[in-house]
């Protein structure tokens, strides 16, 4: 059965769509909203933001999310800033060119619409949060202060230092606290949800484990919204917190909802390489130290020199001599792919020869060095924390890393997935980025989706399908959360009973591996194909002989990571068809057998212009795909070109 | 490097805990100090022995969740870094390090390093935000903000709410938190309405809580890894001297 794929794009012109919808849109009494209860699982820029936001409106939230205080949600860590259309440096910036841009960095694989509708309600984002106390970075007369990022040619991007991520959402975060006081959001911090409870067809509840106490629990409510960000961790090594999973959106995906474009994944050009087997996780340098540093590798293969003994006629400015016009600032995708391409040519550099330079010694010259540790010094500073080595005095190591990922649970214009009632924001769903996203838009996004769509889309389907009397409310006491309950724990009680040999990690560190090498940078059919044929394998032998250690009615971490590395066990099958089946390169998708003869992307527009959006057919069954064809009426599709 | 580890166990919040040895070898100097907990905790696993539970997520010092009073300092013996980013170069070959988790009667422990917060999250609660709804705002520069103050607040909510403050305090004080929290928001013209409530409601809750007063050791700025000043803890008294005697004016 394939799916019926609705986006529900509002008539009329581009311009007017959202405004015109939001006009069309029913209301939900104020009076009537506290007999509406919501759930929303994440608490990051989009889950912090709709839950403060919907229970500002009156309606009763509960929220939930597996740190131990609302406040740590992965969004925290993004550094580099937030993009909005304000145009005041007065350089030429439009709604319509935000909107261009994301739709062609995204390599054309996004819906208009809700790109444009983005660009539309960033600039009221910047405003919110100036309003909540964020203390974005000023200039001296008092005024906000703008800089680019990479991948556009306007100054658009609000920045808090180096820590924007973490401003915005301690401005959600309090926002939600002082719902929390008022009563209206019911906060559930340690608190794990582990599936989707439908009654006819709509999302009616979840079941959660509490991480503490190992108690499952039911919760019933009139809609639920996934908030749970993305799933880079199937890599194992990646930018991500150590607690990012799938499981909210996989568990979403077994009930029903269509999973679109899961091979969309943005590997972030700028990361400290790996040193040891024993690295748990990578760090992003932010983006914005391309604006100064100039990457480059020796020109001899297997250079063992000292990088300040090169001289510069010995050294390849790879990204300036391929992409003379963006130079070291092409965006994300390229760029990863470029250092790719060297490092596998035999030019990279460091220990393990997975690296390039990234060099500040030329604006160091032409600044000064008390310049460039204003702009970068909590970035020179971390650097040298995690690798010895001082950037003022010798050149970064930097490579490619798994941080973002693009595909996400399929959703119309209202944010709604194929399940009624079932709701995704931020980088849970797939909506607003494409095939690659562009610096600056991930936290745009998630607060867009949180503050300022969600809370009327929600409203409308309530106000549509949502029963008011208490007769026409499901409780958790129905069928179905005895149902759910009881899967729920029938798979715990099997992951508890297995008692085999090797630990959790050592499972996510091999499915990362294979991750990796044949759903990476660079991918092929074979490579694909055999991925294919190594993760049902490696699943069946977890299942078989992971040693999980303690017991699931207590506060168990080595629990919590097996259930999560269980889902992506299964979700890894999933990136692969979807990555076998995009036959052709775009944005973060690079098949190798899609390429120009200058190795550049090649899109095959005539026939992938659509979302891949997949349906799951059952256990042991392979995933069925179906597509939203994507349609371009306002934008004309151009091969990228950074040259 | 061959480490000898002391680290505090206990099962559950109402269980008695103590300090069990371990030895860790093979540690090299370019691990994270809790990656060589992983390497710990691998071999535990193997050998059928329940792990050491610890606190821990991004991994790159902003979120707070890591903590660990690491030979009786908060996060370790580098100045202004997260336990996360302690590296092991910052020890040698043969050193025993105790590892215990933060104290204070306001941070109940959950299991063995890992501690409950929440008392942080209800200060907050109590009046640690500006009461705007969404949708309510005005243009963003229809606010000039002087730079200086701007930075300033920034300054005070670069606070990752590690709770590191606490931990250190002979006092158990979380008045750099709270005063971190006020001063956010106190420097900037949106906290002003607020301004007063805010500080006498929030240390209200502060005390609530079993958070101990501030007698100036200043071992919170020492430990603070995103080095907050002291200084704020001072705006903080005035404010909520003024607040008391003048009311919410």
């Amino acid at each position: 059965m394939a799916f019926q794929l609705d986006s529900k794009i509002p008539e009329g012109p581009l311009a007017d769509k959202w405004t015109e919808h939001r006009f069309h849109m029913k209301l939900v009494n104020p009076a009537n909203k506290r007999k509406f209860r919501i759930i929303v699982i994440g608490s990051g820029l989009a889950g912090g933001a709709a839950a403060s936001s919907l229970g500002e409106l009156g309606y009763n939230v509960d929220c939930f999310c597996f740190q131990d205080s609302s406040r740590r949600a992965h969004s925290i860590a993004a550094q580099g800033g937030i993009n909005a259309a304000k145009n005041y440096p007065n350089d030429g910036d439009s709604v319509r060119r935000l909107f261009y841009d994301t739709i062609k960095g995204g390599d054309y694989r996004a819906r208009e619409a809700n790109v444009y509708r983005l660009a539309e309600v960033a600039n009221s984002i910047i405003d919110q949060c100036v309003a909540q106390g964020v203390p974005f970075a000023r200039e001296y007369g008092g005024l906000l202060d703008n800089r680019s990022f990479g991948g556009a040619q306007v100054s658009r991007t609000f920045y808090a230092r180096g820590q924007t991520g973490q401003q915005l959402l301690i401005g959600a975060y309090q926002s939600l606290q002082r719902q929390v006081a008022k009563g209206t959001v019911n906060m559930h911090v340690r608190t794990e949800m582990l599936d989707i409870v439908k009654v006819d067809g709509h999302a009616k509840g979840i079941i959660v484990r509490d991480l503490v106490s190992g108690e499952i629990r039911r919760h019933a409510a009139d809609a639920v919204l996934i908030c749970s960000g993305g799933y880079g961790n199937v890599f194992y090594l990646s930018t991500n917190a150590m607690g990012s999973n799938v499981t909210a959106a996989l568990r979403a995906f077994k009930r029903g909802a269509g999973f679109a474009n899961p091979c969309f994944t943005q590997i972030h050009p700028t990361c400290i390489p790996v040193s040891s087997e024993h690295q748990s996780k990578l760090t992003l340098m932010s983006e914005s130290l391309r604006n100064d540093g100039r990457v480059w590798v020796p020109k001899k293969a297997g250079d063992d020199r000292a990088p300040r003994d090169i001289p510069e006629n010995e050294r390849d400015y790879y990204l300036e001599r391929r992409y003379p016009s963006f130079g070291n600032l092409v965006p994300r995708d390229v760029a990863s792919r470029a250092a790719k391409e060297r490092c596998d040519a035999g030019f990279g550099v460091g220990s393990t020869k997975l690296a390039v330079y990234l060099d500040f010694a030329d604006a160091i010259n032409r600044l000064g060095e008390d310049t460039v540790r204003a702009r970068y010094g909590n970035l020179f500073q971390m650097y040298e924390k995690i690798t010895a080595e001082n950037p003022y005095k010798t050149p970064m190591r930097i490579y490619p890393a798994v941080h973002y990922t693009m595909g996400g649970l399929w959703v119309d214009y209202n944010l709604q997935t194929t399940v009624p009632g079932l709701f995704a924001l931020g980088e849970a769903n797939f909506s607003d980025h494409g095939a690659n996203r562009l610096g600056a838009s991930a936290l745009m996004q998630g607060l867009a989706d949180g503050y300022f769509v969600a809370p009327y889309t929600v409203g409308n389907y309530l106000a549509e399908h949502g029963s008011l009397d208490a007769e026409g409310k499901v409780t958790t006491d129905h069928a179905a959360f005895d149902e759910v309950e009881k899967e729920v724990q029938d798979r715990l009680d099997r992951l508890m009973a297995v008692q085999g040999e090797r630990s959790v990690d050592s499972f996510h560190k091999e499915l990362g591996l294979i991750m990796w090498d044949n759903c990476g940078m660079g991918r092929t059919k074979e490579g694909l194909e055999k991925a294919l044929r190594e993760i049902p394998k490696l699943r069946e032998e977890f299942w078989k002989n992971v040693r999980i250690p303690g017991d699931a009615t207590s506060f168990n971490p080595e629990l919590e990571k097996a259930a999560r590395v269980a889902d992506f066990l299964e979700f890894g099958e999933i990136m692969c068809h979807d990555a076998l089946t995009r036959e052709e390169s775009c944005g973060g998708h690079f098949r190798e057998e899609h390429q120009t003869e200058e190795g550049e992307a090649l899109r095959r527009d005539d026939e992938f212009a659509y979302a891949a959006v997949w349906e799951y057919m059952g256990e042991g069954k392979a995933p069925e795909m179906s597509k939203e064809i994507l349609e371009f009426k306002n934008v004309k599709l151009t091969t990228r070109s950074y040259k | 490097m061959k480490i000898s580890l002391h680290v505090w166990r206990q099962k559950s919040a109402t269980s008695s805990g103590g300090m069990v040895p371990y030895e860790v070898d093979g540690v090299s100097e370019d691990m994270s100090f809790l990656e060589m907990l992983d390497m710990l905790n691998e071999q535990l696993i193997v050998q059928g022995k329940e792990p050491i539970a610890f606190d821990h997520d991004c991994r790159e010092g902003i979120c707070g969740t890591c903590s660990l009073m690491i030979n009786g300092v908060a996060h370790g013996p580098d100045g202004g870094t997260t336990t996360c980013q302690l590296h092991m170069r910052s020890f040698k070959d043969g050193d025993a390090i105790h590892i215990e988790p933060w104290r204070s009667v306001a941070f109940p422990v959950v299991r063995d390093l890992v501690v409950d917060r929440s008392s942080f999250d209800r200060i907050i609660q109590s009046g640690g935000f500006i009461s705007i709804n969404a949708g309510a705002a005005q243009d963003a520069n229809n606010l000039p903000i002087p730079k200086h103050s701007s930075d300033l607040s920034m300054d005070a909510a670069a606070c990752i709410g590690c709770g590191a403050c606490v931990a250190s305090c002979p006092n158990g004080s979380a008045m750099l938190f709270v005063a971190a929290k006020i001063g956010h928001l106190a420097h900037v013209p949106q906290g002003q309405p607020e301004r007063a409530k805010r500080a006498r409601d929030m240390v209200a809750q502060m005390d609530a809580e079993g958070f101990g007063a501030c007698s100036n050791h200043y071992e919170c700025e020492a430990v603070c890894p995103k080095d907050i000043p002291v200084n704020f803890i001072s705006e903080m008294n005035k404010d909520f001297m003024k607040a008391s005697l003048c009311g919410d004016s």
